[in-house]
C-alpha cells in the first residue's frame, strides 16, 4: 500500500517538497507568488515532517524499499525512534525558518528567488532522505544531494567573490567529510559487497577495523559539524548565507551529522570501545572552548553566530563521548543521561540557533549592515524582533528557565555521577571536563551579552538606524514559533525527557527515569537533584509581579527623561560606546595564544587616522595553509605531465597500455 | 506543606528585610577599621527609603528594557534568597533549583544587569558591562566547581542534601571542602563587587565595574538593584555558612526552640562573616582590572583541584 505507514508519508513529504522546488522554477516571473505560497507551502512540509517524526517516535520501526537508484541497487528506507526525533528537529526548526523565509525574501528579484526555492527545498529534501536512509548508497546520494544544494545556497550572492571563496571551501570540506564516510561504509560492509545497514548491523567486526570505521565516521561527520579543526567552514559560510539558509544550515544540517555519527557508533557498529569516547570527549571540548573564544572576538554578528556553532556542537560531541564513556562502562543508566543530554542539547541548538540567525536576519534586511560596528540601539526600532531575538540569546547563553539551561544542566549532572567509573585515569579527566564545559557556558553568556548589547542596545551607531524599519508579520511569525519552542522546551523538560525515552532505549537500551512528577525534573533521584522550571518561573513571575505593585503603591510615579547622566561628561556620541572589538578586548587578550592577531594602527601624522583589528584563527595558518602550499606544489609537479600536445598523451597511453601487459601477464 | 510553605516565605521575607541591615553591619565594621566615624547600621534602609522617594531620571532613550531589568534582579535575588537555606533546611521551594540552577539565577540577574548597563549607550555602562562579564566568565565556572566538590561528597546537588550531609554526619575533614572553601571566598569577593576585584565605594572612572554599571540608575530603579545588591550578598553569605559551616541549622519539623537556635545562629555567624569581609576589604588593596583574571583563575583552579583531590583521596 502506498503511503500506509510513516516511512512512506516521510518520503511522500520528501516527494512534495522536490515538486515544490521544481514548481518554483516554473513560476520565474511570480515573484508575489513565489514567496508568498511557495514557501508557506514548504513550511507545512516541514510541519508534516515533525508529525511523522512525532508519530515515529513511538510507533514501530518501518521500512520501505523504493524502486528508484540503480539497478539491483534500490534505495532502502527505514523509520526508527532515532530517525524520528531528528525529524522532528528538522520539522520543528524548519517550520519557523520557512514561514520566516515568506517574508524575508519578500523584494528578491523572481529568478534568483525561483533558483534559491528550488535548492531550499532540494536542501531539506536532501536532509529528510539522510534521515530515512537505511543503506549506505541512498545515504551518499542523500548527503550529497544535501551538501551540493547548501552549496548553491550559500553561493545565492555569488557575484561577491569572498561569498565565491566561502562556497569553494565549504564545498571542499564537505567532499573531504564525505570521502570518509565512503570509507567508513567502506569498512563497515565488512567484504559483502552488501552495503544496506541491516547487513552492517549484523557484521562482526573485529576491533582494529571497528576502530578505523569509527575513526573515519568521527572525521568525517565532524568536518559536517565543525569539529576542530575541520571547523574553518563554518565561519565563512554561515555569513555569506541568506540568513535563513544560514539558521537551517546552522540548526539542521550540522544535526544531521551528529545523527549519522549516533546511528554508525550505536547502531551500525556493534562493538564500542572505551577509548572512543575518550577521544570524542577531548575532542568536542577543545572544540567547545575555542569556538566559544573566537565567538567572543567577532564583530560581524553572523560570523559571530557561527563560532557560537561550532561551541554548541563542541558540546553535544563532548556529551556524545561522555555517552560512549559511560556506556562501553557498563553504566546504562549514567549513558541514558547523557544521551538525554545530547538529544536535549541538539533539539535547543536548531530553535536558539535557528531563532537567532533569522533574527541577524530582520537586522540585515532592516539595515544592511552585518558588521556590529554599524549597528546599536535597534532594540527602540525594532522591538519584535529585538525581543524575540532576546529570547533566543538568553536562551544559548544556558539562562534559566530557557532551554539551553536544561541540557547544559542534564551534562553538569552527568559529570557529577562519574565516581565509579572503572578507569582511574577517567576520575582525573572528568572533573577538568566538567570545568571546560562550565567554563564554555560562561564564555557563552559573555559572547551573548556582546552580540545582544551591540546589535540592539545603546546609542544607533550609524545615522541611517533611526529609519530601520521592523520585520514584517511572517517573519514576526517566524521567530515567534521558534522563540515558543525555546521557552516550552526550558518549561518542560520532564515531558521533553519522557519523550526522548524511546530514542535513549532504542541506542543504550535504557532510559531515563524521572524521578520527580510533571511538575518537576529529577532524572536519577529526587535526593539527588532536582529543577522545576515551572516553579522557578511562577516565583520569578510572582516576586516581579508583587515588586512592581508594591513600588506602584509606595512610590509618587513621578518620572523624569533627560540625556544620560555618565558621571557628568557633556559630550557623548555613539562612538563612545564599546564596539564590538572592544567588547572583545578582553577575551582577546587573555587567549591571545589562540589568535593570529592583525592590527592596522594609525600614524600620528595621519590625515584621516583608521584603527582596525582582526583576530584570525590561528589554525588555518598552522594547518591549513601548509596543506594547500603542499597540495599546491603536487599539483604543479603533476601539472608537468600536461603539456597539452595530442603525441604526449598517446605516448602515455601506449606506454600504460605496455605496462599493463607486462604487468598483468 | 502548609507550615512549610510559610517557613519558606517568612526565611524569604526575613532574607529580604534584614540584607540591608548586613550590608550595614559591613559598612560599620569598614568604617571601624579605617579608623572612621562609623555611619549607623540602619544606614542601608534609610538610603533606601531615601531613593524610593526621588523622582526617577532616565535618560532619553532608555528601552523598555532599562526599566524592566531593576525588577527582574529583584526577583532574582529574591529567589535565591528563598532557595539557600539560612534558618531551616528542606524547604518547599528547594526542589526547583539546586546549586547548578542557583548559578543560572544568579547568572540571569547579572546578564540583565550588563544588558541594561549597555541600553543607554553610555562610554561607563559598556565599559562596566564588559567588565562585569569579564569577571564572571571565570567567576561562574569556579563557583560550580566549589559547589562540585561540595555535591560530590554528598552524593547530591540539592542544597538541602548537602547541607543535611555536612551538618548532621559525623564529622570528617574533607580537604578538598577546604579549597573549595578559599575559592568560594574569592568568588564571592568578586561576585558581590568586593575588595580586591571590585570597591564598593567607588566612582572612579578607571576602577569602577558594578558601579559604573549602574550610573545611570536613579530613584526606585537604583534602591530595587541597591536592594538586590544587599541580598545578594546576603545570599552568597548565607550559601558559604550553609556549605562550610552549616551547624546549628534547623530543619523542617524541628521545635521552636530548635529554630529559634538556628535564627541565633545564622546572626552570628553572619556578624562574624561580615566583619571578617570587612576586615579583609580593609587590609587588602584593589587589583588592577587585568590582574583580577589571574585572581579568578586562581580561584578556579584551587576550586578544580577541590574536585580532583576529592577523586584522589576521598572516594
Amino acid at each position: 500500500m502506498l503511503f500506509s505507514n510513516p516511512v512512506q508519508w516521510a518520503w511522500g513529504v520528501v516527494l512534495f517538497w522536490l515538486a515544490l522546488g521544481f514548481a518554483a522554477l516554473l513560476l520565474q516571473d511570480a515573484q508575489q507568488l513565489l514567496s508568498r505560497l511557495v514557501f508557506p507551502l514548504g513550511a507545512l512540509g516541514a510541519l508534516a515532517i515533525a508529525g511523522v517524526g512525532v508519530a515515529g517516535m513511538t510507533g514501530p520501526v518501518s521500512t520501505a524499499v523504493l524502486p528508484i537508484g540503480l539497478p539491483d541497487l534500490p534505495f532502502h528506507l527505514r523509520l526508527d525512534a532515532l530517525s524520528a526525533f531528528f525529524m522532528v528537529l528538522l520539522g520543528g526548526a524548519a517550520f519557523g525558518v520557512s514561514v520566516y523565509a515568506s517574508g524575508y525574501f519578500r523584494s528578491m528579484a523572481a529568478g534568483p528567488l525561483a533558483l534559491l526555492a528550488l535548492w531550499y527545498h532540494l536542501f531539506l529534501a536532501g536532509m529528510v532522505t539522510v534521515l530515512l536512509a537505511d543503506d549506505a548508497y541512498a545515504f551518499m546520494v542523500a548527503w550529497e544531494v544535501m551538501a551540493l544544494s547548501s552549496y548553491f545556497l550559500v553561493t545565492t550572492d555569488h557575484k561577491i567573490p569572498e561569498i565565491r571563496r566561502a562556497g569553494f571551501l565549504y564545498l571542499l570540506i564537505a567532499h573531504i567529510g564525505a570521502v570518509a564516510l565512503l570509507l567508513t561504509f567502506g569498512v563497515l560492509q565488512g567484504g559483502h559487497g552488501d552495503y544496506t545497514f541491516d547487513t552492517m548491523r549484523v557484521a562482526e567486526m573485529t576491533p582494529l577495523w571497528a576502530s578505523a570505521a569509527y575513526l573515519l565516521a568521527l572525521f568525517g561527520f565532524g568536518a559536517k559539524a565543525g569539529l576542530v579543526p575541520m571547523h574553518v567552514w563554518l565561519p565563512e559560510a554561515h555569513p555569506a548565507a541568506p540568513s535563513p539558509v544560514s539558521a537551517l544550515m546552522s540548526g539542521v544540517m550540522l544535526k544531521t551529522a551528529i545523527y549519522g555519527l549516533l546511528r554508525v557508533t550505536f547502531d551500525l557498529l556493534n562493538v564500542q570501545i572505551g577509548w572512543w569516547g575518550t577521544l570524542a570527549l577531548a575532542l568536542g571540548l577543545i572544540t567547545a572552548l575555542y569556538g566559544v573564544i573566537f565567538a567572543a572576538v567577532q564583530s560581524d554578528m553572523k560570523r559571530l553566530l557561527a563560532w557560537s556553532s561550532i561551541e554548541n556542537i563542541g558540546v553535544i560531541i563532548a556529551a556524545f563521548g561522555l555517552t560512549l564513556i559511560f556506556y562501553t562502562d557498563g553504566k546504562g543508566a549514567l549513558a541514558a543521561l547523557t544521551l538525554t543530554a545530547l538529544l536535549y542539547h541538539a533539539l535547543n541548538h536548531a530553535f536558539f540557533k535557528g531563532l537567532l540567525f533569522v533574527g541577524t536576519g530582520s537586522v540585515l534586511h532592516a539595515t544592511g549592515a552585518r558588521q556590529m560596528g554599524q549597528l546599536g540601539g535597534l532594540m527602540r526600532f525594532m522591538p519584535w524582533t529585538a525581543w524575540l531575538t532576546l529570547v533566543g540569546a538568553l536562551a544559548i547563553a544556558g539562562l534559566p528557565p530557557l532551554n539551553g539551561f536544561v541540557s547544559e544542566w542534564l551534562l553538569l549532572q552527568a559529570f557529577l555521577l562519574t565516581p565509579g567509573l572503572s578507569q582511574p585515569y577517567l576520575n582525573m579527566v572528568i572533573p577538568v571536563a566538567a570545568a571546560t564545559v562550565a567554563l564554555a557556558a560562561a564564555l557563552a553568556a559573555y559572547v551573548m551579552v556582546k552580540f545582544y548589547g551591540v546589535v540592539f542596545l545603546g546609542q544607533p551607531r550609524h545615522p541611517a538606524l533611526h529609519d530601520a524599519h521592523e520585520a514584517g508579520w511572517p517573519e514576526r511569525l517566524g521567530m515567534l514559533w521558534l522563540a515558543a519552542g525555546c521557552v516550552l522546551l526550558g518549561l518542560f523538560p520532564a515531558q521533553v525527557i519522557g519523550w526522548l525515552a524511546p530514542v535513549v532505549y532504542l541506542l543504550t537500551g535504557q532510559t531515563l527515569v524521572n524521578d520527580g512528577n510533571w511538575l518537576i525534573l529529577a532524572p536519577v533521584s529526587a535526593e539527588r537533584a532536582s529543577y522545576a522550571p515551572l516553579i522557578f518561573f511562577a516565583v520569578v513571575a510572582a516576586v516581579l509581579l508583587l515588586t512592581i505593585l508594591w513600588v506602584r503603591r509606595i512610590y509618587h510615579g513621578r518620572v523624569r527623561r533627560s540625556d544620560p547622566w555618565d558621571c557628568g561628561y557633556p559630550e557623548q556620541d555613539a562612538r563612545m560606546q564599546d564596539s564590538a572589538e572592544g567588547f572583545g578586548q578582553p577575551i582577546r587578550q587573555i587567549f591571545e595564544v589562540f589568535m593570529r592577531v592583525e592590527r592596522e594602527t594609525p600614524d600620528p601624522f595621519d590625515r584621516k587616522p583608521r584603527y582596525s583589528g582582526a583576530s584570525l584563527d590561528k589554525l588555518w595558518f598552522v594547518l591549513y595553509e601548509p596543506i594547500a602550499r603542499v597540495t599546491g606544489w603536487l599539483s604543479e609537479q603533476a601539472g608537468r605531465l600536461q603539456h597539452g600536445r595530442i603525441q604526449w598523451y598517446l605516448i602515455y597511453s601506449f606506454a600504460t597500455l605496455i605496462f599493463l601487459l607486462v604487468f598483468t601477464r | 506543606m502548609s507550615t512549610g510553605i510559610l517557613l519558606q516565605l517568612a526565611q524569604t521575607f526575613l532574607a529580604i528585610l534584614l540584607a540591608p541591615l548586613l550590608m550595614g553591619w559591613v559598612n560599620q565594621c569598614r568604617a571601624w577599621l579605617q579608623g572612621r566615624n562609623a555611619p549607623p547600621i540602619t544606614q542601608p534602609y534609610r538610603t533606601l527609603k531615601k531613593l524610593f522617594h526621588k523622582d526617577a531620571v532616565i535618560a532619553h532613550n532608555a528601552s523598555p528594557l532599562f526599566r524592566f531589568a531593576p525588577y527582574m534582579i529583584f526577583a532574582c535575588m529574591a529567589l535565591a534568597a528563598g532557595i539557600v537555606p539560612t534558618i531551616a533546611n528542606d524547604l518547599p521551594f528547594s526542589p526547583a533549583a539546586d546549586v547548578i540552577a542557583l548559578v543560572g539565577i544568579f547568572a540571569l540577574a547579572r546578564v540583565f544587569l550588563a544588558l541594561a548597563a549597555m541600553d543607554i549607550g553610555t562610554s561607563f555602562g559598556t565599559l562596566g558591562a564588559r567588565r562585569e562579564m569579564l569577571v564572571s566568565f571565570l567567576a561562574e565556572p569556579a563557583l560550580l566547581m566549589v559547589f562540585f566538590t561540595a555535591s560530590l561528597i554528598s552524593h547530591s546537588t540539592e542544597l538541602p542534601v548537602i547541607v543535611e550531609t555536612l551538618a548532621h554526619k559525623e564529622f570528617v575533614i574533607y580537604p578538598s571542602l577546604a579549597f573549595a572553601a578559599v575559592a568560594f571566598w574569592m568568588v564571592s569577593t568578586a561576585e558581590n563587587a568586593r575588595i580586591p576585584v571590585d570597591n564598593p565605594s567607588t566612582h572612579l572612572e578607571l576602577t569602577m565595574i558594578h558601579e559604573a554599571m549602574i550610573l545611570e540608575y536613579s530613584a526606585r530603579h537604583l534602591a530595587l538593584i541597591e536592594w538586590a545588591v544587599a541580598l545578594k550578598l546576603f545570599t552568597y553569605s548565607a550559601l558559604g555558612i550553609a556549605l562550610f559551616l552549616p551547624w546549628g541549622i534547623a530543619a523542617r519539623g524541628d521545635s521552636a526552640g530548635a529554630f529559634s537556635l538556628a535564627v541565633g545562629a545564622i546572626l552570628l555567624k553572619l556578624m562574624l562573616g561580615g566583619a571578617f569581609l570587612a576586615f579583609i576589604e580593609a587590609i587588602s588593596a584593589k587589583l588592577r582590572l587585568f590582574r583580577a583574571p589571574e585572581y579568578l583563575g586562581t580561584a578556579f583552579l584551587l576550586a578544580v583541584l577541590g574536585m580532583l583531590i576529592h577523586f584522589l583521596l576521598e572516594v
